[in-house]
């Protein structure tokens, strides 16, 4: 399996520049949870975000469909599903990547407090990318230089200009 | 820079980061020094875009009184320098332990601090946060059992300074980490004096450390500022005293900063918060002067301890001198601490004993003709006060003695001249000591 302690910067990036379509397992009808903020701030970035929960299905989130389950997502309206994003337990990750593998997502991200080392194997193993234990907000806001716009530690020492995302 | 061969992060050495920190180029002008953004506010793209910023769910600037561009930069460089999560910054040194304060107290509940503090540190936690009806109870920092002996179950942080104002008092961060790691609590390290080159508190286990900038990081006495830092180790939610994290805030639709902001839920509350509501903002200037400091801290601080190394060896020697409170001198009682916490110098502000007391200590004071008579420490020029008859006033007798600022006491902050002319100038000024006035 392939280190999850660390994730270099540049794999982050090519992650972050591959994908389009991203399914959100554990979104939030709840517009001032910490998943609907993940999910607004990636559609303010351009991805289209599908939202998966059961407790919300049929319902609509922030302009998307909600379905109960990654499966459950209609190949013709979405088209293809890049990457999972996983605001679960981690003890409830497993099914999920399953899933995740079944539908053909080529990324598997589990959020901050979120790692299980066992399904992160058998998505790796399936050809899948898995990073855990981060926030793909955070991360595009530190690669970006957004989230030293708050004065975090991006931890980026660059003196090259960095190109406006327009 | 980030990586290594193997793809694992690799972190830029101390000197690199206390010059780029924070500060890649303009990403709009390429201008390479950090610009200083003297705006008070930024446009929103459109009301779905200010709604964001309002509600925090995205990241981007609304008002200088809560972030700015340049004090941004700084932030990121004192957050990258202490290796914290993230700083916010402020006006001053006594704004940021306010703000820290301010994000951990509730009326009627308690602190532990040590007793062994900058005066003006003693007086805001005595008089003035009792205004508010935070209690500060000040402890011996000496011994580090004496802070688990004072613990009471409303205390909500241990509050000590690494190298303490004025005396050369070094503590045990390590000991005294473990204790508020104990008791659920944080441990507050004010890192002036020794500044991340020398110590990092962090690395020891302190959870948030707080600058007054004013003094080495900017290093030049031009400018007023603090910041606070967060490690982002703390468990906010691991018991019920912190609710400014854990709880719901009105103010942000009940929002709760923990469970949304995670490790940077103390940094965002202090600025969405503490400096939206108490006001005391950085000014741009300040920070863009604080920001070129920062730049030359490394080589500074080698040369401002080297300096006091050798003023303090002059004093030790000096028959109108009684004592050196050194912690860089081998017989000082601190040496051994300092040169676990320490180890690259023990900064430059100490204080000596002149014999003759009270008058002596005014008259070295007043015939210094290099050294200027003035209430800061950390300037590139040496400094000298007497403590008891100025910044140490307000206490009294036994609360000067406890600080380690009784009458004969004089506090030097070495800076960075010739070191021959500081000890030419206190030679002539102890040998006017000497006479009657
Ligand atoms: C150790 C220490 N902490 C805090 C402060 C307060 O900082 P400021 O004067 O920037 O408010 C000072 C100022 O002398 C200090 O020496």
């Amino acid at each position: 399996m392939s280190d999850h302690d660390h994730y270099p910067d540049e794999h982050l990036r090519r992650i972050l520049r591959s994908v389009k379509t991203i399914a959100m397992v554990g979104a939030s009808p709840d517009w001032n949870r910490p998943s609907a903020f993940v999910m607004e701030y990636l559609q303010s970035k351009r991805y289209r975000v599908i939202p998966v929960n059961p407790t919300a299905a049929g319902r609509t989130i922030n302009g998307e469909t909600c379905y109960a389950a990654l499966t459950d997502i209609p190949q013709e309206s979405a088209g293809r599903i890049d990457m999972v994003d996983i605001f679960r337990r981690s003890d409830k990750v497993g099914p999920i990547v399953d899933e995740a593998v079944a539908i053909g997502a080529s990324v598997v991200w589990m959020q901050i407090g979120v790692r299980n080392d066992e399904a992160a194997a058998k998505a790796e193993a399936a050809g899948l990318t898995v990073v855990m234990n981060r926030c793909p907000k955070i991360e595009y806001g530190r690669l970006h230089g957004e989230l030293s716009w708050g004065g975090f530690n991006s931890g980026i020492i660059s003196s090259k200009r960095r190109k406006l995302n327009v | 820079m980030s990586e290594d061969t193997k793809g694992k992060p690799r972190q830029p050495g101390f000197e690199t980061r206390a010059i780029h920190a924070g500060a890649p180029p303009d990403p709009v002008t390429g201008a390479r020094t950090m610009p200083i953004y003297h705006t008070t506010a930024y446009v929103f793209d459109d009301v779905e875009h200010a709604a964001s910023l309002f509600n925090l769910s995205t990241f981007g600037y609304i008002y200088s009184r809560l972030t700015n561009p340049t004090v941004a930069a700084l932030e990121e460089r004192v957050a990258s320098l202490e290796g914290g999560r993230g700083a916010t910054a402020t006006a001053s040194g006594h704004a940021a332990q306010l703000v820290a304060f301010f994000a951990l107290m509730a009326p009627g509940e308690s602190f532990l601090a040590s007793r062994k503090l900058y005066g003006g540190s003693l007086t805001q936690f005595g008089r003035t946060f009792a205004k508010f009806d935070w209690h500060a109870i000040f402890v011996d920092p000496d011994d580090p059992e004496n802070f688990a002996r004072a613990l009471t179950p409303n205390c909500k942080a241990i509050f000590v300074e690494s190298l303490a104002n004025p005396g050369g008092v070094v503590t045990d961060i390590e000991a005294i980490a473990r204790i508020a790691r104990d008791a659920g609590i944080p441990l507050i390290v004010d890192n002036t004096l020794a500044t991340p080159y020398l110590c990092r508190p962090i690395e020891w286990g302190a959870d948030i450390v707080v600058h007054s900038t004013t003094k080495f990081l900017g290093g030049h006495g031009n400018a007023m500022g603090g910041a606070l830092v967060d490690s982002g180790r703390f468990d906010w939610a691991q018991n019920d005293k912190f609710p400014a994290l854990t709880a719901p805030e009105p103010a942000y639709h009940g929002l709760r900063f923990y469970e949304t902001f995670g490790d940077m839920a103390l940094i965002m509350q202090t600025k969405a918060v503490g400096l939206r509501d108490l006001g005391p903002a950085l000014s741009p200037m300040n920070a863009f002067l604080t920001l070129t400091g920062i730049e030359t801290l490394p080589l500074r601080m080698q040369r401002h301890c080297e300096n006091a190394l050798a003023v303090a060896r002059f004093l030790e020697a000096h028959p109108r001198v009684d004592w050196v409170s050194y912690a860089g001198l081998p017989s000082n009682p601190y040496a051994a601490l300092a040169r676990k916490y320490m180890p690259g110098g023990a900064g430059a502000v100490f204080t000596f004993g002149v014999k003759g007391g009270y008058d002596a200590g005014v008259k070295v004071v007043e015939s210094c003709e290099l050294l200027s008579h003035l209430a800061n420490v950390g300037d590139t020029r040496s400094l000298i006060l007497h403590p008891a008859s100025t910044t140490h006033r307000q206490l009294t007798d036994e609360q000067r003695t406890a600080a380690g600022a009784g009458p004969e006491v004089v506090r030097l902050s070495i800076g960075l001249e010739s070191v021959e002319d500081i000890i030419a100038d206190l030679d002539q000024a102890l040998g006017l000591s000497a006479t009657r006035p």
